[in-house]
Order: C-alpha cells, then sequence, then structure tokens
C-alpha cells in the first residue's frame, strides 16, 4: 500500500480522494444554485434602487446597505437560526406542516441576499453606462416597457456588467466555504473531517486550496471566453 | 444605565464591545501589514524580471482566488503541525496565539488586493506626467517618488476604502478559530444563553462600524480629489469590481 | 423580497406533514463528533455509544428513526428550529438547558477529567496549579462552564468540536484540555492521542453537570419524553442497556 501524503487522497474507504471530490460537487452545486438567484433579485434591486417610488427605492436600498455592510458568516449564522426559528413561529399560527431550512438552502439565501447585493451595484453602474436617449427612441418608435427592457436594455447590461458579475461569480466561489461553518459538508468541511482523522492539516489544507485556486483559474478562463462574445460587436 | 438596556446587552455588553475592539485592532493592523507587503508584491508585479512578475501573479492569484477561511486554516492548524519546528526557530510564541495567526493570514491575504489596487492606481496615471518629468529633466525615481505616486495614492484612495471594508466584513471568520473578536463574543453569549437577539446586535455594530467607516471615507476622499474629475477617479479599479487576475 | 424568499423556502425546503404515519418518525440529531459516544467510523457510518442506545430506544417505541448531525454550539438552536425532534448526544441534563428544553431521565453519567501532553509539567488538576495555563474545552459544554467556575485563573479557550483542541492540544498551543473523562480516556489510549496522558479525573458539579447525560425534546413535546423514559426503564430492565455499554466500554457508564 502506498503510505506517502498522496496515497491519503487515494479514493475508496481508506483515502479521502472521494470524500473531497463529494464536498467539491456541494462547494460547486452551491455556488451554481446561488448564482442565478443572486443574479435575478440583484437586477430587480438595481431596477428598484434607480426608481422614482420611494417605496420601491428606499427598502431595496436598504436591503443592500445591510447585506453589502454585514460579515457573510453573521448573515449566514442570522439565516440558518433565525429565519428557521421564524419560520417555525410563523406557521404554528396557521398550519401544523413543518418547514426546515437546511444548511443548503441557508446557504443560498444568504449568500444569494449577499451576492444579489453586489449585483445591484454592477447592474446600477451598466444600467447608467446606457444613453438614456436609446429608451426614448424605442418609446418613440411605440415599444412597451417589457419590449424595451427585453430587447434592448438587458442584453446591452448584460455585457457592461459582464466584467463586474465575473468577480461576484469568483467572490461567490470563496464565500461557499463560509457554509462549512454551519456544517454543511463542502470541500472545506470535508477537508476539516479528514485532517481530523489523520493529523495532517498542513497537507490537506493545502491540497484545499490549490482545488479552490484551480477552480477559480478554471472560472476566470470561462468568464473570459464569455466576456470575449458578449463584446462581439464591439470589437474593433 | 443598565436597565434601560435589553437584558443580553446589560449581561454581555461589555464583552461585545471588547470584541468590538478586537475586530478593529485586527483589521487595523492586518491593513497596515498588508500595504507594506503589498507595495513589496506590487512593486514585484511590475518589475521588468520574468521570475518577479510571475512570484508576484502568483501570489496575488492564489492569495484572491481562495477562500480566506481555508487560508485562516492553514496558517493556523496546518503551521501549527510544526510546533517543534516552530520552536527550534524560536517563532512559535508568535504563532502560538491565534490572534497572531489570524493577523498572519488576513495581512497576506489583504496585501494581495492592496497590491492590485496599488498597481492600478500607479497605471491610471496618465503617460504624460512620466514625459512631462522627463522633459524637465527629472530622473525616473525622483519622477516616481515626487509626481507619480501622489497622484496615484490619491487615486488608490476609493478602493482602499472598500479594501478596509472587505477587511472588517471579512475578519469575522477569525471566530472560527477561537478569536474573541465581535463575531466570537456573540457566539459565546449566544451559546451562554441561547439568546438569539444577540447577533442582531452584533450585525447592528459590523453595520455602523462598516457605514461609518464609508461615510468617512468617502468624505476625506472627495476632500483630497476635489480637483480631480470623474473619469480619471473611476479609472482605478476597485477590488469588488475587478476580476481576481488581469 | 419576503415573498420570494418564502417561495424559494417552500420550492426548496423539505416538507414533512406532522401527520402521523404507521410507525412513528423520528428525527434524532447528534454530534457525530465525540467519539466513544456519536462519532464518524472511517467508513463513514454514525456509530458509537449514543447511537447504539438511540437505534435500541428507537426499537423499544416501534419508531422509525433517522440521524441528523449538527455542529454542537447550534444543537440547541437546531432542535428549537425543528431540523430534528430529539437530541442524543451525550448532552448534560443543567439547569440553564432545562430552561429552553425538556430533558428525558439520564441514560448515562460519568465525571469529567483533565488531559495533558505526556511532557507536561502540571503536577495536578488543583485550580493553584492550573492557574496562568492555557485551557481547551469544546464551547457550550458543562465541562467549558466547569472551566470557568473551578479554574477562574487559568485562560479558557473554546473550540467547536472536540478534534479542534485536539490538535491544538497535539501541536502545544493550549497546555491542557477539559472533557468527559471517558471520551478523554479513549482518546490517549488510541494511537491519535498518543501524544497525551489523563492528569486528573475532576468530580461531578451537581449545579454544572446536573444529573447526567439525557435526552432532550422541545419543551411542548411531553407525550415524547414519556415515550422516551418509557423506553430507557426498558432497555435497562431488559438487559439491552448493558449489552451495548459492555460493547463499548469495560466500565459501568450509567453511574449510581
Amino acid at each position: 500500500m502506498d503510505d506517502s501524503l498522496l496515497g491519503l487522497l487515494r479514493f475508496g474507504p481508506d483515502g479521502w480522494g472521494d470524500e473531497l471530490l463529494a464536498g467539491l460537487r456541494i462547494t460547486l452545486l452551491l455556488a451554481l444554485t446561488t448564482a442565478p438567484v443572486g443574479l435575478v433579485l440583484g437586477f430587480c434591486l438595481a431596477l428598484m434602487r434607480r426608481s422614482d417610488n420611494a417605496r420601491l427605492r428606499v427598502p431595496a436600498t436598504i436591503f443592500t446597505t445591510i447585506f453589502k455592510g454585514l460579515p457573510e458568516l453573521i448573515t449566514l449564522f442570522i439565516v440558518y437560526y433565525g429565519l428557521s426559528m421564524a419560520i417555525r413561529w410563523v406557521l404554528s399560527f396557521v398550519t401544523s406542516v413543518h418547514i426546515e431550512i437546511s444548511a443548503f438552502l441557508a446557504g443560498v439565501i444568504a449568500l444569494g441576499a449577499v451576492s444579489a447585493s453586489f449585483a445591484s451595484e454592477v447592474f446600477m453602474g451598466a444600467l447608467n453606462g446606457i444613453n438614456r436617449g436609446q429608451v426614448e427612441a424605442a418609446e418613440a418608435l411605440g415599444l412597451g416597457r417589457w419590449p424595451i427592457l427585453r430587447k434592448i436594455l438587458i442584453p446591452q447590461v448584460m455585457r457592461l456588467a459582464l466584467p463586474g458579475l465575473s468577480n461576484l461569480w469568483l467572490v461567490l466561489l470563496k464565500d461557499t466555504a463560509l457554509v462549512s461553518v454551519i456544517a454543511l459538508p463542502d470541500l472545506l468541511r470535508r477537508t476539516f473531517i479528514a485532517v481530523g482523522s489523520t493529523k495532517e492539516p498542513f497537507f490537506f489544507f493545502t491540497v484545499a486550496i490549490v482545488i479552490y485556486f484551480i477552480i477559480s483559474l478554471v472560472s476566470m478562463a470561462i468568464l473570459a471566453l464569455l466576456e470575449a462574445r458578449f463584446s462581439r460587436g464591439y470589437a474593433r | 444605565m443598565t436597565e434601560y438596556l435589553p437584558p443580553i446587552l446589560a449581561e454581555y455588553g461589555d464583552d461585545l464591545l471588547d470584541g468590538f475592539l478586537v475586530t478593529i485592532q485586527l483589521v487595523g493592523m492586518s491593513v497596515a501589514f498588508g500595504a507594506i507587503i503589498g507595495m513589496g508584491v506590487a512593486a514585484a508585479r511590475m518589475s521588468p524580471r520574468w521570475w518577479l512578475k510571475a512570484f508576484a501573479w502568483f501570489y496575488i492569484g492564489l492569495f484572491r482566488g481562495t477562500p480566506l477561511l481555508a487560508q485562516l486554516f492553514l496558517i493556523y492548524y496546518g503551521l501549527g503541525q510544526f510546533s517543534g519546528l516552530w520552536r527550534t526557530l524560536g517563532l512559535w510564541n508568535f504563532l502560538r496565539d491565534p490572534f497572531n495567526c489570524a493577523l498572519l493570514a488576513f495581512s497576506l491575504n489583504t496585501a494581495a488586493y492592496q497590491a492590485e489596487i496599488f498597481r492600478g492606481a500607479i497605471l491610471a496615471v496618465p503617460e504624460g506626467q512620466w514625459e512631462g518629468a522627463r522633459a524637465l529633466g527629472v530622473g525616473r525615481r525622483v519622477a516616481f517618488m515626487r509626481v507619480i505616486l501622489p497622484q496615484a495614492a490619491l487615486l488608490a484612495l476609493r478602493p482602499f476604502g472598500n479594501e478596509i471594508v472587505l477587511m472588517i466584513k471579512g475578519s469575522a471568520v477569525a471566530s472560527v478559530v477561537t478569536v474573541y473578536d465581535l463575531l466570537g463574543e456573540t457566539r459565546l453569549a449566544y451559546s451562554d444563553t441561547f439568546r438569539f437577539d444577540v447577533y442582531f446586535y452584533a450585525a447592528a455594530l459590523y453595520l455602523v462600524l462598516v457605514e461609518t467607516l464609508r461615510r468617512l471615507w468617502d468624505i476625506f476622499e472627495r476632500r483630497l480629489t476635489r480637483h480631480l474629475d470623474r473619469e480619471r477617479k473611476e479609472a482605478v479599479v476597485d477590488p469588488a469590481g475587478q476580476p481576481v487576475m488581469s | 423580497m419576503n415573498r420570494m424568499i418564502i417561495v424559494a423556502a417552500l420550492a426548496l425546503a423539505t416538507v414533512l406533514p406532522a401527520a402521523a404515519q404507521d410507525k412513528m418518525q423520528l428525527r434524532i440529531g447528534t454530534e457525530g463528533a465525540y467519539p466513544p459516544f456519536n462519532y464518524f467510523d472511517s467508513a463513514g457510518n454514525l456509530v458509537g455509544f449514543d447511537i447504539d442506545i438511540a437505534k435500541a430506544l428507537c426499537d423499544e417505541m416501534n419508531a422509525e428513526c433517522t440521524f441528523v448531525t449538527q455542529d454542537w454550539d447550534g444543537i440547541i438552536p437546531a432542535l428549537l428550529a425543528n431540523k430534528f425532534d430529539a437530541i442524543i448526544a451525550s448532552m448534560s441534563m443543567t439547569p440553564a438547558r432545562d430552561e429552553i428544553v425538556d430533558f428525558t431521565d439520564k441514560y448515562y453519567n460519568t465525571p469529567p477529567a483533565i488531559a495533558v501532553p505526556k511532557d507536561s509539567s502540571l503536577a495536578d488538576a488543583s485550580p493553584e496549579s492550573m492557574a496562568d495555563i492555557i485551557l481547551g474545552a469544546q464551547s457550550s459544554t458543562t465541562h467549558a462552564n466547569y472551566a470557568e467556575k473551578f479554574f477562574p485563573d487559568t485562560e479558557l479557550r473554546r473550540y467547536g468540536t472536540p478534534e479542534e483542541y485536539k490538535l491544538d492540544l497535539q501541536s502545544g498551543r493550549i497546555d491542557a484540555a477539559i472533557d468527559d473523562s471517558t471520551v478523554l480516556s479513549t482518546w490517549v489510549n488510541s494511537e491519535d492521542g498518543a501524544c497525551c496522558k489523563i492528569l486528573e479525573v475532576l468530580k461531578n458539579d451537581p449545579i454544572i453537570h446536573g444529573p447526567g447525560a439525557g435526552i432532550a425534546v422541545r419543551e411542548e413535546d411531553t407525550e415524547l419524553k414519556e415515550k422516551f423514559n418509557t423506553a430507557i426503564a426498558a432497555i435497562r430492565a431488559n438487559g439491552v442497556y448493558k449489552q451495548i455499554n459492555d460493547k463499548h466500554f469495560d466500565i459501568d457508564v450509567y453511574g449510581d
């Protein structure tokens, strides 16, 4: 048998390779589930924050201020413990159905709220970058609000927002590691379990960091391709 | 005085304030040490020597591309594994303490972000400033220190303020390795009492800290950069608005 | 926003109808990091004394049990947040916890102890010798409370899991650790704990430790609590308890 350190990464019952891979799967799954939530919610927040209606603008501004300012870890604790208790308390008046917020769902909600807040900032910047005259021209041509949003604003916003959003994706990937603190068996937590059992913290945390680094590099390569694609029409 | 406070704050308010001070201390020291290291890394990144450049690229990519919590675990538990070696080298007294481990991890981490801010700011100073200095017969070194650096420092102010905010938020992970910062004290109070509202008071303290800093920094920055136009200021990248590596 | 959260919660959350099915469905919360009472073996199975006791109690109650693991410092909040129905995780029945949850009768009771590195210069575990050292304990445990009360001059570090204080005791970051005597002696007698030895087994403090380890349920679940009590009495009487005890320990952990 291979007793070297690398041997600890074997797949199967006596190695940790398969455990770490399962953890990586959860890390990626969490990031991929959260990203669309942050994206859609962030766009809505950006539109609300630009609105002339204070009833839309004020709550959206408060929401983004809170989730941009709070440490992600505290947001996570509040969602994981607090929201579960709140939901249980509210539902106790109407039904006997139990709703449980799993660590995964808590991660999606908390990290979704945080990335939505930062995404709204990116979208605001992108919306500001679009010439107001374009909307006026479209209105003059008789286009409705929805076609203007879908055909004129969103495609351009995506191009302008992509670099900022790419960065948010990388931030999100890293933030998923925080969910290990509330017991989601992601990559970092599985690494910790391996450390506890093998007493090789230096080796295993190095492996985890290398894996995170590789995902970041791969993500960046893919995002660079996407950015090139979205700005095709603007290449000189 | 205490009778007007919610019960949890009457009992644990002092602890939370202690933790709050630890957070400020940890962030302040990390940002300061990080600035020193970060200047070195930025210089390496812009150096003509390929191996310095490659090292800086790797350093920046590694620290910005991986979770701070994982970096902290590697330094706290990973380096702790070799405590015998550190004892011989006389470094164990430093590494033994959780606060120092967090300080080391945070300084190295923020140095990577700050290096990119410094580099971005230096590159954002228009080329004409170099040319002008040369035309006046000023040497490159003096031109850099007297002409470029002061302008770059102004341009770096805004992203630097953002980085401090990110560090305040990120510092909360120190509580995971038994540092009693604001979140650490909060978790302690919660585990003693199971009173959930203590998290809301801690959240409020973090928000007050972040918002106060942001607003003061904004005023400060606007005063110092009154003479610059908006376009120039925005030419410098923000740690939260720029790809991890460029 | 609020509506979105609720919609998302409904879509993703596990919805469990409370209506009883044929067999009683129970979710048992445990820590999974506290050998030899509850932990994961190298093949990833949840095992230990608590787990065997829980299974025996479920059999006795004719209940279908599933296990949920949860970090210790969040285990009571998780019970309150309905992530499971009972905690079987070597939880001491302290007065403070008793205010928030309800406890069954005890199912075991062992004293705390202090472990130190083998080359430690500590002579004993008196408050005087322990002054000015760094002591590690798991946070939110009776052991942490005990250290605060009886070793007021000792610096106390609190860890989320026993694994973390074990790593730090091994590296010498802390000078001693306090935990259950059975937990520590199992550890120092294993290959993992070769660094360390038991300094002293301490005496239970009735105010801090309460009457021993029990099963925690939510306060409104009195019926469930009674069922557990009947089942504990039954496995004590029919020899199943002794069988499980002897499988794990060479002492009687039930206490007197």
